[in-house]
Parts: structure tokens; C-alpha cells; sequence
């Protein structure tokens, strides 16, 4: 089975500081890693190899530091990497994302699945990978949360929806969308940062991927950033400290008459 | 023939067209007033009565376009992109907006890219802009701490999926008039690699958390997983849904279905209670659009406060009851 995962190294967003002047993050200082929902999608195709066999091939398009997060996706299992960068890659929008990936995967022969994370933490769009899907026309089936078997030739899947689990069965090769309940990422081993570390990863440009140069970056990319600005996050919100037994029946007192006020007692 | 019209993808389910179809007509009504155009409306099924597609003509709609077919009984992609494309394609909408939910986070970025047009994920706003007449997209990014504006400036449609529950859905007025306009397909947009083979909903224990107008939260300061009843009591007195911050989802305190924030579920509820939470960015970034907010949590500094109208510091587990007392005696 051959198994292609594309992936993306966002900020480490844990401890985002804004600067409040220009509105724009601060990137001094703050690690790249591999987006934590990507983890899912590389450990259920580390999973399905095991299981299957065959070979994992782990992509990204981004600048050439993002081999880093390719190392650690081979650290966890995957068996080769591809980098795709350049400065003609700068400024993608989703839809030129999802164009370059899926030239690149058409690039590597025949798959049977490809597995990507929900969404990015940093763009937090969650279309480029139903966009894959498009651009290769292989069926799609998004926000899956459990791969329940792979046999003949075809996947069955369940979904996370608003309102429950819907059971899917697709033809492969197919892409899924996988959601943070599908698994537990594993721990890198010591052989595989060894072996991650020893990988020779190739380096993809636009002339490899025979894309022309209208059709990628900024210019291929149907939309774009006008304005960034911070929102309003903090509200004046009213502070009441309950630090004994009468504070603390004042506080419940003010937070019932507080929801009381706003109409929202049933 | 120039692109023109406003359309909205309206969202259809056990028999009854969801609450966010009425939202996005009120976020379209005034784009197409602004633009001097029609409002449209894409309703895709199966049994859809005019008497159903007419609701959305009351609620602002002048025109609205009916498939239904045996074979879009549920929302495969596949199928309901098909029918989308080919819409767009015959139609030439200058802008299509649907809901942020887990159909319109699917369709839209498949039908963007059959019809090669800009697609903005999740917006909280849209405005048109004065002279280009563009669609001026703002959604949050980056966990909520950046807001981006966003413009398609030549391709169209101008595509954009919306956050539910962020603006109200629109009234209904039975004076208002429009068109139905049935459009029919044959068997080219069934997609038979694709086949739906079951549903089972999900066992909340009440609302869903995206559905909810209250939802009652709790994380870390629960100290263990069967003091979760707490919040589970509370969320019931109050009508509301439960949710759970990360730390509570990994602790197996509760389900992933629950889990607020940026790896789990975005919710825009009237009023959001935080128990024991607080408030990592990725936390805040799940739930800070409510309207609401109230924490309680033992840490003064906690940055869940930050966001909170109303924030009481002191142990949950001493307020908590008296909250329940002062509620019996209110209800």
C-alpha cells in the first residue's frame, strides 16, 4: 500500500505574543514544528503500513527550514520525503496550496490513500486537503475519526459530524481528513531519528513539477490578504473574588442574576 | 455574460432546513441590496415541498434553486459538488456563501476548485467594498489572534464559508414573494465510488455543542474525571451542552465530540461557562466569538479572565453548589 501524507510546519502557537503595533506575531524566538493535527494523519499512515505494509511518503511545500518537520515525520515512520520550496511558491493561498501538492503527488506514480491532518493551526482553513481531492478526483472523505477496515480495493471510514458518525465506504485511492480522536501520534524512536536523520530528502521546484508560473504562489492564487489587524479580545469584564463562604455565595448570587439578566434562564 | 448574483447554500436535514441557512440570509441580504442584485438560494436534497424551499423566500430570499433527487438523500461531496458546479457554471454567481459547518467546509473548497474560484474559510464578517464592489472576507486566524480581510479581486464566484451562530438568523416574513426554481440532473452527478453506508448520532447526553445557546465547560481544576459531573449537572439545570478543554479530552474525563478549541470544535453560544479552565490560547481560540462569558477559576491570573465578562476567582468546587442553590431559587 502506498501511503502519501502532505503536511505543514506552522509557529509553535502555544505561546503567541502579538505586537500590538503593527498587529502582526511576533516570530522571534518561536519554534517550527509540524502542525499537531498533521500528527494524526502521519501516525494513522504509520499504522495502516504496519498493518498493510507498503511505504509512507511524507510531503510539504514551504521554505527549506520545513525539512525539519520531514525529518521528524520519518522519525515517527514514514519512509521517504519530499521538500517542495522555492520563492515562487511564497504567498499560496489554499487553492494554489492544494495545486502544487496535487501536482507533486501526480508526480509520484501510483497511491492507494493520502492522509492529511483536518486543518493547520496557524491558517485554520481545513480546505486543502478537500481541494486535493478535487484537483486529483479521487473521493474525498473529510474529518474521519476512525478508519474501520481496508479491504478490496476500498476504505471504510467514520466521520465526526456536528451531530454523530456517518459510516463511509470509498473507492481508493481516496484522501481522508483525518480528526485528532482517530489515534495517539507516537513518540519518535531512537532508530528513527537515525534513520531521519541520515535521509537524503529531495528538493522539488516548479520545473520539476511542470507548473507554469502563473499558476503558483502569489499570483496563482485566487485570493488575498488586504488588511490584518488584532481583534478586540479583552472585555471589561466584572472580577468578584470568593475567597470565604459569604464572598462566595455573593459570587454565585451575581453570576445567577448576571444570566438572569441577559435573558438566558430557560 | 458577466457573473452577478448573490447565492447562499442553504443546509437541509431530518426533514427541516437548518438554522444556518437563515443566518447566512441575513449575512447576504445586505451584500446583494449593496450590489443592487438577487438573493439566491441553493437548496439540494430529497422530498424537498415548495412549501420548504418557500421558508427561505419568507426569510429573504428572492429566488431559490430546488435538486432534489433520490440519490442526494445525504450530503456526499462528490455528488452534491456535481450538482453545485454545474449550478455556478449555468448560473454565474459573483458571490457563494455557505456555513462553516462540516458540509460547507467540504463542498465549497471541492466546487472552488472545479470552478476555479477564491475560496476564505470561516469568516466572521462580510462587507462589500465601495467602488470595486468586491467581497471584503474577515475571518480570524492564527488562533484567533490575528483578523485578516481577505478579497477575490478577479476570479468569480468570490467564495466564503461562515461561522454559525455569529449573526442571527434571519426573520421570517410571509409577505415577502420570490421564485422556486427547480432544477433537474440525471444520474452524470452520482459518483459511485462513494457510497454513505451509515449514521449514528452522537450520544451528548443533551445538546450539541456547536447547536447549543449555553454551553457549561470545565478542564484541569476538576482535578479527576468523576467530578465532571459537576459541570454535567450544570449544563443540564441551565438547558445547556457540555463541553471540555483539551486537557480534560486527554485526561479521558470526557469525549473528543466535546472538545473546545483549536483541535477541537469552534462554539458561538449565547453564553459560555468556563469551570476549571485556563485558557490556553488554543482554548480561547474555540470560544472566544461567544457572545457571554463567564470563568470561574482558582488562578487570578488565569487568561481565561481576560476574555470573560464575568469572572469569579475562588474554588470551583465550593461555588459551584451555591451557583445550583441560587438558580433553584431563580428558576
Amino acid at each position: 500500500m502506498r501511503i502519501i501524507i502532505p503536511i505543514k510546519q506552522v509557529p509553535e502557537t502555544s505561546n503567541v505574543r502579538m505586537d500590538e503595533s503593527t498587529g502582526t506575531m511576533v516570530r522571534e524566538g518561536v519554534e517550527s514544528i509540524i502542525n499537531p493535527l498533521d500528527l494524526y494523519a502521519i501516525e494513522a499512515g504509520v499504522q495502516l503500513k504496519e498493518e498493510h505494509g507498503g511505504s509512507a511518503t511524507v510531503l510539504t511545500m514551504g521554505p527549506p527550514s520545513a525539512e525539519k518537520a520531514l525529518r521528524e515525520a520519518i522519525a515517527m515512520g514514514c519512509d521517504e520525503a519530499i521538500l517542495i520550496t522555492g520563492k515562487e511558491f511564497a504567498g499560496s493561498d489554499t487553492w494554489a496550496t492544494a495545486y502544487t501538492l496535487s501536482s507533486a503527488i501526480g508526480k509520484l506514480g501510483a497511491y492507494d490513500i493520502i492522509l492529511a491532518g483536518e486543518r493547520a493551526t496557524d491558517g485554520d482553513t481545513g480546505q486543502v486537503g478537500p481541494e486535493i481531492s478535487s484537483f486529483l478526483d479521487i473521493p474525498l472523505a473529510a474529518y474521519v475519526s476512525s478508519i474501520i477496515e481496508i479491504t478490496d480495493g476500498k476504505a471504510t471510514v467514520e466521520r465526526l459530524l456536528e451531530d454523530g458518525y456517518e459510516t463511509l465506504r470509498v473507492e481508493l485511492p481516496a484522501l481522508l481528513t483525518v480528526v485528532k480522536e482517530i489515534n495517539f501520534p507516537r513518540l519518535p524512536t531512537l532508530g528513527g531519528k537515525k534513520k531521519a536523520k541520515e535521509a537524503e530528502i529531495p528538493v522539488w521546484s516548479r520545473g520539476i513539477l511542470e507548473i507554469q508560473e502563473g499558476e503558483l504562489g502569489l499570483k496563482g492564487s485566487p485570493t488575498r490578504v488586504d488588511k490584518i489587524f488584532t481583534p478586540k479580545v479583552l472585555r471589561d469584564g466584572m472580577m468578584l473574588k470568593a475567597h470565604d463562604e459569604q464572598s462566595a455565595q455573593n459570587a454565585a448570587k451575581e453570576i445567577v442574576k448576571f444570566i438572569k439578566e441577559k435573558n438566558l434562564l430557560q | 455574460m458577466s457573473s452577478k448574483g448573490v447565492w447562499t447554500i442553504s443546509e437541509w436535514g431530518e426533514d427541516r432546513i437548518k438554522t444556518i441557512s437563515f443566518e447566512l440570509l441575513t449575512r447576504a441580504r445586505p451584500l446583494a441590496d449593496k450590489l443592487n442584485t438577487e438573493l439566491s438560494s441553493v437548496l439540494i436534497g430529497r422530498g424537498l415541498e415548495d412549501e420548504t424551499a418557500r421558508e427561505l423566500i419568507y426569510r429573504g430570499a428572492d429566488k431559490i434553486y430546488v435538486v432534489d433527487d433520490k440519490n442526494l438523500e445525504s450530503f456526499i461531496v462528490e455528488n452534491y459538488s456535481a450538482v453545485l458546479t454545474a449550478l455556478i457554471l449555468k448560473h454565474k454567481p459573483e458571490i457563494v456563501v455557505a456555513g462553516a459547518t462540516t458540509m460547507g467546509r467540504t463542498l465549497l473548497p471541492h466546487v472552488a476548485v472545479k470552478v476555479n474560484a477564491g475560496l476564505t474559510a470561516d469568516c466572521t464578517s462580510l462587507d462589500i467594498e465601495e467602488g470595486s464592489g468586491n467581497l471584503l472576507q474577515v475571518r480570524p486566524a492564527i488562533g484567533g489572534n490575528i483578523m485578516a480581510r481577505i478579497k477575490t479581486p478577479e476570479k468569480r464566484p468570490q467564495m466564503a464559508t461562515v461561522r454559525p451562530k455569529t449573526i442571527r438568523p434571519a426573520q421570517r416574513d410571509e409577505k415577502r414573494q420570490g421564485v422556486i426554481i427547480r432544477e433537474r440532473f440525471g444520474n452524470e452527478i452520482i459518483d459511485s465510488r462513494v457510497e454513505r453506508v451509515g449514521h449514528r448520532k452522537l450520544d451528548t447526553g443533551g445538546a450539541e455543542i456547536q447547536d447549543a445557546d449555553i454551553v457549561v465547560s470545565g478542564g484541569a481544576g476538576l482535578k479527576k474525571g468523576d467530578n465532571f459531573k459537576i459541570i454535567q449537572e450544570l449544563a443540564k439545570t441551565l438547558g445547556g451542552a457540555v463541553g471540555g478543554s483539551r486537557n480534560a479530552v486527554d485526561r479521558g474525563w470526557i469525549s473528543y465530540p466535546h472538545q473546545v478549541g483549536l483541535s477541537g470544535k469552534t462554539v458561538t453560544p449565547k453564553l459560555y461557562i468556563a469551570v476549571g479552565i485556563s485558557g490556553s490560547i488554543q482554548h480561547l481560540a474555540g470560544m472566544k466569538t461567544s457572545e457571554h462569558i463567564i470563568a470561574i477559576n482558582n488562578d487570578p491570573d488565569a487568561p481565561i479572565f481576560k476574555v470573560a465578562d464575568f469572572g469569579v476567582v475562588g474554588d470551583l468546587f465550593e461555588i459551584i453548589p451555591l451557583i445550583y442553590e441560587a438558580l433553584k431559587e431563580a428558576m
